[in-house]
């Protein structure tokens, strides 16, 4: 069952969402780390003003490959709010993320080649474990679309704990925080300028940016589904989730791409899989 | 019907007269015309192939098993030759076991056998004959186009055109004989000829690397060869009449008769496709020209060896045979995948691309549950369309630039605009949604979650399937990367060429528009006949990704809009002087040009390394096969 107006809320509510939530995680920031910070709505203002700068590209196909970030960037998210398959949201997410990557490529730059780079290891880190959270939510409730796991009565969190940690620490890739923003960060200057959005300037970064919001809102309805049987402690979570990745950003300096592949590939080991084998093993053992 | 015993013998007699012809145009218009009129034969058993369930033709020609027996033989005797000539003992020796079994069962093991060997066909075997006749006669087409530029670049090789275009459209023959055969010993007679085939092709050459790799690839072939007679004789002890000697009574008969026969059969299909601890000769394959890789890599060989498996799928299903064989496929999967990664040769990363999807099939069908049997045709059918594509794809890429290294690629998109096109369009069908690949290990992944000891396997395909993105994905960048220094140098290609990468575009394009209809029309009805109960996506899904494709197809256009009025600017050089073609000055007053190399992380994704891990892996894994079948042989 497809709700097409859930759909449809997202593509209007959530970058207003994506913005606001970092316009909070800055001041928190700046606060972490003794600054006033700058007002709630600055990431607003940033966009506008963004938007209002001539256009000025490296090559012409830019346009291209940053539009379908974005567009596939909306279509993920929108399918995933509609309750559509949470294995074709991955992939249609994934596809995004390969425009983004193109995009950065395609400029033949140095500096965002290789965020370009550093963006693909970033994306082999973290996407087992996210299919691995799609599994895990199939073996509690038998299914993969979204609407169907909304509906379940039961505490995934419960079931999934390890998938749930594992989750955590990709979800730190995907926010861009460190230690894991090796590919582009939200804090000034990183040793490769601002990796794989170093060309995109103007319009089209405020484009990168408005499909940064609508990821991190689709994002933070990840974890919503483990808590899905009851609404207030999911919202709960997601904010202690959220304080909490401002925490980390703020505490951890940036690691290697070596550290980042092989601490979420052996978490994802870990948590994940040995969570999924136990609950594979009790469902064989005692059908649920 | 006479279309199966044509579509066998059709190509073989072209192939005869390739060889007798030595004129160059008269050689292009009989391939010209025996790849039409192949093709056109394959589409036409669409149209003549059962609504349900295969349909048998006996063949009541007595003397025809005599002349393969004899045909065998003297393929042995020419191998054996050949054998001593390049001092290749442990050929001979297994050239001469294979041809003791051979006698053995002739002469006394099969003296009772009774049966009438038939053809069939099913809509399984339709798909592999469609896959063979349209996108192996495309190839031969494209073959025509590249083999007068490669002996013009390679003047030391002799021209050997004739015995190339022969071998060729023979393979086809065999193929079409492998995938139309009910009779056993017929397919192993057809087995038989695609690894003399492929033999020779690998070798063309004559270099010492090549005669080399050939014989590589003739060892491991044998050896699979050798486990099939093994199984014939077996079969024929258990059934002196004959009947189990064929492959639908076969897979009816139960665990207790077939399953030994299944697995060393399935062991032959392993080393034909391939996978680990096999892997090496099909890596080695390379060295032929390219039009061989392709022919090897897509339609022909390589997916003998998974059809076979897929074929016995039913009787493996549910075992721990087959879940050893899973699991062999599994383990390929993952690490061929992951060697892929240290690979800059756009062959070997194709190479090793292909072993690692065959792991994936053989690890569909291994497990075998009608789910995965559904997704591993899928995947035939996709990687077939796709593969081919690319390697065309990389061999026009390579006659034009000289190199068929991915870092000498940059710019691709710049130099050969449309090539780089269609080789971004075969890579996205190999892994990215919604393109074909895509959704079949969708599709796995989702059978393999209900599959006995499934989650490993899903463990394999997250990991595997990332892995796949960051090896594909580089590549794509690096010919997508617009590099102000490239010069146009897309002409001169030859009009064979271009039909044959047209063509492969298009339907790769096309299937995954039409791939609902292929499941419902052509795998879901047979497996249906198999298992009596068959999978499928879901409407809602299927419908989803139809729009996402439309999107993608229009995205580019949006392209259009964006032309007219935006200003171009030299890439951020960190405030360098930096020249328009990229040179700037760097430290110590060192004049020196921009130039972006992609990683390969060869200490963490080594082949060494990792074909180490994988061969004694998946060696360990298919004694232990060996052993257990042993166990219920005696």
């Amino acid at each position: 069952m497809i709700l097409l107006e859930n759909a449809l809320l997202f593509i209007i509510l959530a970058p207003f969402i994506g913005g606001l939530v970092a316009g909070i995680d800055r001041k928190l920031t700046a606060r972490m780390q003794g600054r006033v910070g700058p007002p709630l709505l600055q990431p607003f203002y940033d966009v506008g003003k963004l938007l209002q700068k001539e256009q000025i590209v490296v090559t012409p196909s830019q346009h291209f490959y940053i539009l379908s970030y974005l567009v596939f960037i909306v279509v993920s998210g929108a399918l995933f709010f509609a309750g559509g398959d949470l294995l074709l949201v991955i992939f249609a997410f994934t596809l995004a993320h390969i425009f983004l990557v193109l995009g950065a490529y395609s400029s033949y730059s140095p500096y965002s080649f290789i965020g370009a780079e550093r963006e693909l290891i970033q994306i082999i880190a973290y996407e087992p474990m996210i299919i691995l959270s799609a599994v895990g939510m199939y073996l509690v409730t038998k299914s993969f679309f979204v609407w169907e796991i909304m509906g379940s009565s039961l505490p995934l969190i419960l079931y999934l704990p390890g998938v749930f940690l594992g989750f955590l620490m990709v979800l730190t890739i995907k926010l861009r925080k460190s230690p894991f923003d090796l590919s582009t960060s939200h804090h000034a200057h990183q040793e490769i300028v601002k990796g794989v959005t170093t060309e995109f300037s103007g319009p089209m970064l405020a484009r990168v940016e408005i499909a940064h919001w609508y990821e991190n809102v689709f994002l933070l309805g990840f974890i919503y589904l483990f808590f899905a049987w009851s609404p207030p402690v999911a919202i709960l979570a997601i904010i202690i989730v959220y304080l909490l990745e401002i925490l980390v950003d703020n505490t951890f300096s940036r690691a290697t791409w070596k550290f980042t592949l092989k601490s979420s590939w052996i978490i994802a080991g870990m948590m994940g899989l040995v969570n999924l084998g136990v609950l594979y093993y009790l469902s064989a053992v005692v059908p649920v | 019907m006479i279309t199966l015993p044509f579509l066998i013998l059709f190509p073989a007699a072209v192939a005869a007269l390739l060889l007798l012809v030595a004129s160059d145009s008269w050689r292009r218009l009989i391939v010209k015309a025996g790849a039409l009129i192949i093709g056109i034969a394959s589409l036409y058993l669409l149209f003549i192939t059962p609504e349900a369930g295969p349909e048998f033709f006996p063949v009541a020609f007595e003397p025809l098993t005599g002349l393969m027996f004899l045909a065998e033989m003297v393929i042995a005797a020419f191998l054996i030759y050949l054998g001593i000539k390049y001092k290749k003992y442990l050929a001979i020796f297994l050239v001469l076991a294979q041809a003791a079994l051979l006698v053995y069962f002739e002469t006394t093991a099969a003296a009772g056998v009774h049966t009438v060997p038939n053809l069939f066909i099913d809509q399984f075997s339709l798909i592999m004959a469609l896959i063979i006749g349209i996108i192996g006669s495309l190839i031969c087409v494209y073959a025509l186009g590249y083999m007068s530029t490669y002996q013009e670049h390679h003047p030391d090789v002799r021209d050997r055109r004739r015995t190339f275009f022969f071998l060729m459209f023979f393979f086809l023959s065999a193929m079409f004989g492998v995938v139309f055969s009910n009779y056993l010993p017929w397919v192993f007679f057809f087995w038989e000829l695609t690894t003399l085939c492929s033999f020779l092709l690998i070798g063309y050459s004559g270099t010492g690397e090549a005669v080399n790799n050939a014989f590589l690839a003739l060892n491991m072939n044998l050896l699979g060869g050798l486990a099939f007679a093994g199984a014939l004789l077996y079969l024929a002890f258990v059934s002196p009449g004959g009947q189990l000697l064929e492959i639908s009574t076969l897979i009816q008969s139960g665990h207790v008769v077939a399953l030994v026969p299944a697995v060393l059969i399935a062991f032959a299909g392993i080393t034909k496709a391939a996978l680990m601890p096999f892997s090496a000769w099909l890596v080695g394959a390379m060295v032929a020209p390219t039009p061989v890789s392709a022919l090897l890599h897509s339609s022909t060989m390589v997916k003998a060896g998974v059809y076979i498996i897929v074929r016995f799928a039913p009787v493996l299903t549910g075992t721990m045979e087959g879940l050893i064989i899973g699991l062999v496929g599994g383990f390929t999967f993952l690490l061929a995948s992951a060697i892929a990664i240290s690979q800059s040769n756009a062959k070997k990363v194709l190479a090793y691309s292909t072993i690692a999807n065959l792991g994936l099939i053989v690890a569909c069908a291994g497990v075998g549950t009608y789910k995965l049997v559904w997704a591993a045709i899928l995947l035939i059918i996709f990687h077939a369309i796709a593969k081919s594509l690319l390697f065309l794809c990389v061999g026009t890429v390579e006659h034009r630039i000289g190199s068929k290294d991915i870092e000498d690629m940059t710019g691709l998109i710049v130099r050969m605009p449309k090539v780089a096109v269609m080789m971004f369009i075969g890579i996205a069908g190999m892994f990215l949604a919604p393109f074909g690949m895509l959704i079949s290990k969708w599709a796995a992944i989702e059978a393999f979650i209900e599959a006995q000891f499934g989650l490993i396997f899903v463990a394999i395909l997250a990991f595997g399937g990332s892995i796949t993105v960051l090896f594909w994905s580089k590549w794509m960048g690096k010919i997508i990367s617009v590099c102000p220094v490239a010069t146009k140098v897309e002409n001169g290609i030859p009009r064979e060429k271009w039909i044959a990468l047209s063509f492969l575009t298009a339907m790769t394009v096309f299937i995954c528009l039409a791939f609902p209809v292929i499941s419902s029309h052509l795998i879901e009805p047979f497996v249906l006949s198999v298992y009596g109960q068959t999978a499928r996506l879901s409407q809602d899904n299927i419908t989803i990704m139809a729009m996402m494709l439309f999107l993608l197809m229009i995205m580019p256009f949006s392209m259009l809009w964006y032309r007219k009025s935006t200003k171009v600017v030299p890439p951020y050089m960190a405030g360098r002087p930096t020249t328009p073609d990229m040179h700037f000055l760097g430290s110590m007053g060192v004049q020196r040009q921009v130039n972006l190399g992609n990683y390969y992380f060869e200490e963490v994704f080594g082949e060494k390394r990792l074909f180490m891990a994988g061969t004694a892996l998946c060696f360990g894994l298919i004694l232990l096969m060996g052993t257990l079948t042993a166990g219920v042989a005696l």
